[in-house]
Parts: C-alpha cells; sequence; structure tokens
C-alpha cells in the first residue's frame, strides 16, 4: 500500500506537470495580444521592494507615477510585487521577458540586483530610486534616480525650530544610510540655521532604529523620544515611521511625515511632510527614455529646482509667519542661495559658516 | 479492493465501484484539493473583474513557457522541499514541527556567519557553509526536541518562540558591526568560494557572457537564473529521509513513537533519545535549506525581516499537500514553487494581486486538509451502493460488504 501510494503520488505530480505544459503552450498568444494593441512600442514596468505596491510610501507613489505616465503618454505600464529578497532577480528578469523597455526597481535594497540584470540584458534599460552607482560599477544602460531630500528637511528643521515649546526635536530614521543621512544632515541644518539666525536654542536628538519595516518598534522610539522631552519628531522610517506618527497621536505631540504628504494620517499631529516626489521622477525619467534620451549611464539627483522634492501646504498647526519664512527658505533653495548639507562633513562645515 | 469490483454486479453498480476506488485513494482527494482550489481561484478572479481563463493561461506560461521558468520554478520550489521533508519527517515521528522556519533562518544566518569569516578554497568552503547552517537548524529543532522529551513542553509553543528568537537573532547580526553592510538593511554576502550555483563566475565574466550569447538557451539557463544544486540535494534528501524511515530500524522506532508513543516506550524503545533525534534531524533539514539559499541564490546575505519570509511555513503546506511523505514533498514542493513563481506572471499579464495566487495556496491547503470528507464520501457510496445491490441481489452484498470492511481497515491504517 505504502509503496502505491509514493507511485501514485509520483505518476500523479507527472500527469500535473504535463497537462499544465500543454495548456502553457496552446495558447501563448493572450499576452502578446495585449501589448501589441497598444499604441506606443514603449513599455515601462516596475518592481517594488519588499514593502509592496500599496506601501504608503515611496513604492505606491512610484506606481502612481507610472499609472499617470500611461494615462498621459499611452505607454503601457505594470508592476511586480517583491515577497522576499529572492524574488527580486526573478521579478526584474520576468519584467525584461514581458517586452519592457525600462524596468524600475524601487528602493536602495534592490540596488545589487538591478545591477546584475542590466548586466546581463543589455538592451534594457534599468533605473533605480533611491541608489547613486558608484562611478565604475555604472553601465550604459542603468540610471541611478536619487533625491536631494536634504532641502526639505532643510526648511522642516527650521519649522520645527520656530514651532517647538521644549527646545528639543528628534529624528528617527529607518537605517543608517547615505539616503536617510540626507534627512538627517538636513533637518540638523535647518534647526542650527534657525538657532543662528532667530536666536533659538533648540537641540536636536538624532536616532536610527534598524528598520524601514517594524511599525512597533517606531512607535516604541517616538514614545521614548517624547517622554525625554522632544516635542516635535521627524518620522523618517518608512512603515516604521507609521509607528513614531501613532506615538505622536497618543502622546499628543507634534511629528513631521515623509516622502509622501502624510497629513492625512494624523491632521491633528502633522507639523508637516517632506515629501519626495518619486512620481514625477519616475514619470520624467521614463519620458526622457522613451523619447530615445540617453538616460543610461549616469546618476541623476533631483533637487527643488526640478520640483522632486517640497513640503506640504498644510500648515495649521505653525504660525503663518513661520510659514512664510519656510516658504521664503524654499526658494532660497530653489535658487541656490543656500545649500543645505546631505552628510555630516558638509553640516559641520555649514555650521561653521553660520 | 480489486476484489469488491470483480464480484461487484455489472452495469452502474460496477461504475460506482470504480468511482469508489478512485476516491479511496489519497491522491485522488489531494487531487480534487488541487482542483477545488483552482475552482474557488476562478470564483475570486471572476468576482473581482478579471479573467480567469487567461490568468490560468498566464500562470501555467509563467512557469512553463521558456526553460528559464521552468528551472527558476526547480528553484524557488527546492527550499521549501526541504523544509516539507523536515514537517512531514517530524510529523511522522509525532510532532508538530512548526519550528521550520525559526530553523531555516538559523541555517541562513549560521551560513552567513560562517561563509562570510571564512574564505578557504571551494571544495572545503561550500561543506564547511552548508554544514554550518545545517548545525543552526539542528542545534534549534534539538532545544525544542529536548524540552518536548525531557519535561514534557509542547513542541509547538517552543518551536514558535524559537522562531521570533531566531528572527531577532537574524536582525541581531545584520545589525552588529561586524557583520554589517553599511548603507544597507542588510549583512555582507558569503564569499565568493560558498557559491552553490553552476559555474558562478565563469558565466558573469566577459568572456562567459560572451560564449554564452552564442547559445541562447544556454544563456537563458545560466546567466539569467541561479541555477544551483539545491534542487538535487533536496531529491537526495527526500530519498535519504524515506530511506531512513521506511528501511531502518531507527525509522522503524521513530515511527513507532509518532504512532503510539507509550506503546513504543513499553516495547523498550528509547522514546526520550528518539524525540530528539527526531527534532535534530528536522531541524537540521530546514537549516540545510537556508544554508543553500545563502549559497545558491543571490543577495547570498541576510537582511532585516519585520516578518518571516514563510520558507518554513510554506514548507509547512507542502508536507500537509504531500501527505506527509518525503518523495511526495519533492512534487508537492514544485506545484507550490510553481504556484509562487507563476503567480508574478498572473499579476503582470491581468493585473489581478497575487493575493489571488495566495488565496488558491490557502484553499487548496485547506482541501487537503478537508481530505478525509472525500474518504468519508467514498464510504457513503459505498453504503448506498451496497443497500442497492441489497435490493437486486442479495447474495453478492454480503459477499462485498466484508470486502469493503477490509478496504476501511486498510484505508484506515496508513491515514
Amino acid at each position: 500500500m505504502k509503496k502505491n501510494r509514493l507511485m501514485g503520488l509520483a505518476l500523479a505530480g507527472a500527469v500535473a506537470l504535463t497537462v499544465a505544459g500543454c495548456g502553457g503552450q496552446a495558447a501563448p498568444a493572450g499576452s502578446e495580444d495585449k501589448s501589441a494593441s497598444a499604441e506606443a512600442d514603449y513599455k515601462v514596468q516596475m518592481v517594488t521592494d519588499m514593502g509592496g505596491v500599496n506601501d504608503q510610501s515611496f513604492n505606491q507613489l512610484a506606481w502612481e507615477g507610472l499609472q499617470q505616465l500611461e494615462d498621459e503618454t499611452g505607454i503601457p505600464v505594470n508592476y511586480t510585487e517583491s515577497k522576499q529578497e529572492a524574488d527580486y532577480a526573478t521579478n526584474l528578469d520576468k519584467a525584461v521577458d514581458a517586452g519592457s523597455n525600462t524596468v524600475w526597481g524601487i528602493g536602495f535594497a534592490m540596488a545589487d540586483a538591478i545591477q546584475t540584470a542590466a548586466k546581463s540584458n543589455p538592451d534594457v534599460h534599468f533605473a533605480i530610486i533611491d541608489n547613486a552607482y558608484p562611478e565604475d560599477a555604472l553601465l550604459d544602460n542603468l540610471t541611478g534616480v536619487t533625491f536631494k531630500t536634504q532641502e526639505p528637511s532643510f526648511v522642516a528643521g527650521y519649522i520645527a525650530a520656530m514651532t517647538t515649546q521644549t527646545g528639543k526635536v528628534g529624528f528617527i530614521g529607518g537605517m543608517k544610510s547615505d539616503v536617510l543621512e540626507t534627512f538627517n544632515w538636513g533637518f540638523q541644518a535647518g534647526v542650527a540655521y534657525a538657532n543662528a539666525t532667530e536666536g533659538k536654542d533648540v537641540k536636536v536628538v538624532s536616532q536610527y532604529i534598524e528598520t524601514f519595516t517594524d511599525a512597533a518598534k517606531g512607535k516604541a522610539a517616538g514614545q521614548k523620544m517624547y517622554s525625554d522631552g522632544c516635542d516635535i519628531v521627524f518620522a523618517c522610517a518608512g512603515n516604521a515611521g507609521n509607528g513614531v506618527i501613532e506615538s505622536a497621536t497618543e502622546a499628543n505631540k507634534m511629528v513631521i511625515g515623509v516622502d509622501k504628504d502624510q497629513y492625512d494620517l494624523a491632521p491633528e499631529n502633522m507639523l508637516t511632510s517632506v515629501m519626495k516626489n518619486v512620481d514625477q521622477a519616475v514619470i520624467e525619467v521614463s519620458k526622457q527614455a522613451a523619447d530615445g534620451e540617453e538616460v543610461g549611464g549616469k546618476n541623476i539627483e533631483l533637487s527643488a529646482k526640478d520640483g522632486a522634492v517640497a513640503i506640504s501646504e498644510h500648515h495649521d498647526l505653525m504660525e503663518d509667519a513661520v510659514y512664510e519664512k519656510a516658504q521664503d527658505l524654499f526658494k532660497q533653495i530653489k535658487d541656490g542661495k543656500i545649500t543645505p548639507p546631505g552628510t555630516e562633513k558638509d553640516f559641520n562645515a555649514y555650521v561653521e559658516s553660520l | 479492493m480489486a476484489s469488491a469490483s470483480a464480484i461487484a454486479p455489472k452495469g452502474k453498480a460496477s461504475q460506482d465501484s470504480l468511482l469508489q476506488r478512485i476516491l479511496k485513494k489519497p491522491i485522488t482527494a489531494t487531487f480534487i484539493a488541487i482542483f477545488l482550489g483552482f475552482v474557488v481561484a476562478a470564483i475570486l478572479l471572476a468576482a473581482a473583474g478579471y479573467d480567469p481563463i487567461a490568468s490560468f493561461t498566464a500562470l501555467f506560461e509563467g512557469v512553463f513557457s521558456k526553460p528559464k521558468y521552468i528551472s527558476n520554478t526547480i528553484i524557488k520550489a527546492a527550499p521549501i522541499i526541504l523544509t516539507g521533508i523536515s514537517v512531514a519527517f517530524a510529523f511522522k515521528t509525532g510532532m508538530f514541527n512548526i519550528g521550520a522556519e525559526g530553523q531555516y533562518v538559523a541555517g541562513t544566518v549560521c551560513a552567513v556567519i560562517v561563509g562570510s569569516t571564512l574564505d578557504l578554497p571551494m571544495f572545503l568552503q561550500i561543506p564547511a557553509v552548508v554544514l554550518a547552517g545545517v548545525a543552526g537548524g539542528a542545534l534549534i529543532g534539538s532545544i525544542t526536541g529536548f524540552l518536548k522529551a525531557r519535561f514534557g513542553i509542547h513542541e509547538v509553543i517552543t518551536a514558535i518562540m524559537l522562531n521570533w528568537t531566531m528572527l531577532y537573532l537574524n536582525n541581531f547580526v545584520v545589525n552588529s558591526a561586524m557583520f554589517h553592510r553599511p548603507s544597507s538593511t542588510s549583512s555582507i554576502p558569503v564569499n565568493d568560494s560558498s557559491f552553490t550555483m553552476i559555474l558562478p563566475e565563469w558565466k558573469l565574466s566577459d568572456q562567459g557572457l560572451e560564449t554564452l550569447r552564442n547559445v541562447p538557451w544556454l544563456y537563458d539557463f545560466l546567466v539569467k537564473s541561479d541555477v544551483n544544486i539545491a534542487f538535487l540535494v533536496a531529491i537526495l534528501v527526500a530519498i535519504l529521509i524515506w530511506f531512513v524511515l521506511y528501511r531502518s530500524k531507527l525509522g522503524f522506532e521513530l515511527r513507532a513513537v509518532g504512532f503510539n508513543r507509550d506503546a513504543a516506550e513499553f516495547a523498550g524503545m528509547p522514546v526520550e533519545r528518539n524525540t530528539v533525534l527526531a527534532m535534530t534531524i528536522a531541524g537540521g533539514i530546514s537549516g540545510l535549506a537556508g544554508a543553500l539559499m545563502i549559497t545558491g541564490i543571490a543577495p547570498h546575505c541576510i537582511s532585516t525581516l519585520a516578518g518571516f519570509e514563510n520558507y518554513g511555513f510554506n514548507g509547512f503546506s507542502v508536507a500537509l499537500i504531500a501527505g506527509s511523505s518525503p518523495i511526495g514533498c519533492i512534487f508537492a514542493g514544485l506545484l507550490f514553487g510553481g504556484l509562487l513563481y507563476g503567480g508574478t506572471s498572473v499579476q503582470m499579464a491581468v493585473g489581478a494581486p497575487t493575493d489571488i495566487i495566495n488565496i488558491m495556496i490557502g484553499t487548496i491547503v485547506f482541501f487537503v486538509a478537508l481530505a478525509r470528507v472525500v474518504t468519508l464520501i467514498a464510504q457513503h457510496l459505498e453504503k448506498r451502493s451496497a443497500e442497492k445491490a441489497n435490493g437486486s441481489g442479495g447474495a453478492c452484498a454480503e459477499v462485498g460488504a466484508p470486502a469493503s470492511a477490509q478496504a476501511k481497515g486498510q484505508e484506515e491504517s496508513h491515514a
């Protein structure tokens, strides 16, 4: 009996494979028809990192951007979600097989997978959000897109310094990395600017919580900061940042959102949001690539000047004068009169220059 | 069972008995479960506004339409086959190894620690890294087994706790100064000499790319997927575990403990030792899955985990679909790997969320768990046909009844 059962199982497995194989070969037309009927012969596809396409953050923004791209230009777009780290390579591969001309990877966790894919698919253009490749790692069909997020962070730092009652504000970052450091030092520089020009004496506490996904950890870090005397915290940690926002609503303190305008998450507590318009970036670079421009082989750093970063328009929790000054600062940054630092080294130099 | 059909009267009654015969095979229940899973998924897809036919076409195309896809399916299947065997093996010895996930994570962590620290020649490095993973998983498994054998603490509870302990150990190692890779959420990768892919370096070198471009299918097969040895290892492990379970004294004892602990103890078998040993082996197999993932698949490192990546829990489903047969795990794992991998194609082709695929997998597992219902239906049909036979020709039914009772008994014995 035992043997029969095993044999049966083996046989059944074999049958299932054969039957399925026939099904696959019989009807390959479905998906091809679809792409052929689209107007443009260019195709753009994105692969999310493990956050998934509904992450309330940059994956979602990127996908919204691509959908807008399809509406505007008729370029067909699509996405694939990664559930495990090991999915990056296979998802990128499937995106290439689907006939995509530009493939986006969202998030610096995918940097290596994108680079490998670019190397083995020289005919396809790859682009990544939030990663700049070193010169020697760049390939002709590879674009790294980063944002000068120190610029809006600087303005947020200024607003925080002008709004705080306790003289202490906090920064909570997901994980120490080049990208996150731009938020950190931009924010600290904004506070330093307010201290120097407005005669304030505001301190910044900065902490990395080593996770972008663990909201409980974010909440715990937020609670700690608020109970230590901070009354404004810049939550810069993806989904873990949502935990910080939760701790702010519970403590009824103020919080600064990140990536997209997070006002809706906590209208009573959201001082402002440091926005990174991933959607606009995805649209712009995809358009350029579709128009045949040479976008590969370089890192693109998008700034306030390109309209790629901004702060929220919601300002009910700050004084109007502060908001006006903030707008003015942002304009000065756009015009190049102020250059907010994005690294510790630049920050130290900047503070000395104040 | 054959005798039952031979003596049954011709016509409708003999048809019934054929149906009964089919229904009684455990594999039938599995197939019905898989079929029902697809049906439920089709209904869901249709309800959500997606064309089920196009979706399933995309699913099968995503698995079978290119040699590369088949190889990717096999790559995806390999670790869950191993964790499936781990769960199945423990189950055969009467234990519920819900800790496969944690043992898998322990395997990845140990493999990374050893693989990134040591840099030996390949023929020493690979065994060292893989054995480290096996040892890590085995250690975690043995803790569960020991607590169960010595203090009678239920293995499900300790295993769940150890799953989380391993998750946080993983995060601790990733973020430790020694193993953290700057500006990332990952650890440093293992050294190249640990790689268990086929021709790992050559295939991405300029010369290798040049040569392979002339042979498109091989280019597809080698360059575009992380072809590695994990699947072959999984098959070997399946055969080995089958051999241990059914052809060795140890296996006999382990299964005896699984059938009836007290009876086994009464028969003079070392139940405590066997419990620890069973969990150690189960843990080692899950740890092996983890180690082979690290050595075989990019990015060759561990990353901060917020939740489980489900390699162990998927192994649970695999074992369930396979009816806890180690060999069956190979096919169940391939089915599962195919669904997971092909699922991304469904998303691309018709835009349906991969959640639908997850629901389909869940439904299949659910119906497999309900497999006993199929046996009940078989028995019901049997009873009915016996009644009918009673009405027309009494003698046959009388002979038929004991035969079917005997069949029922056999069914019971290997369920």
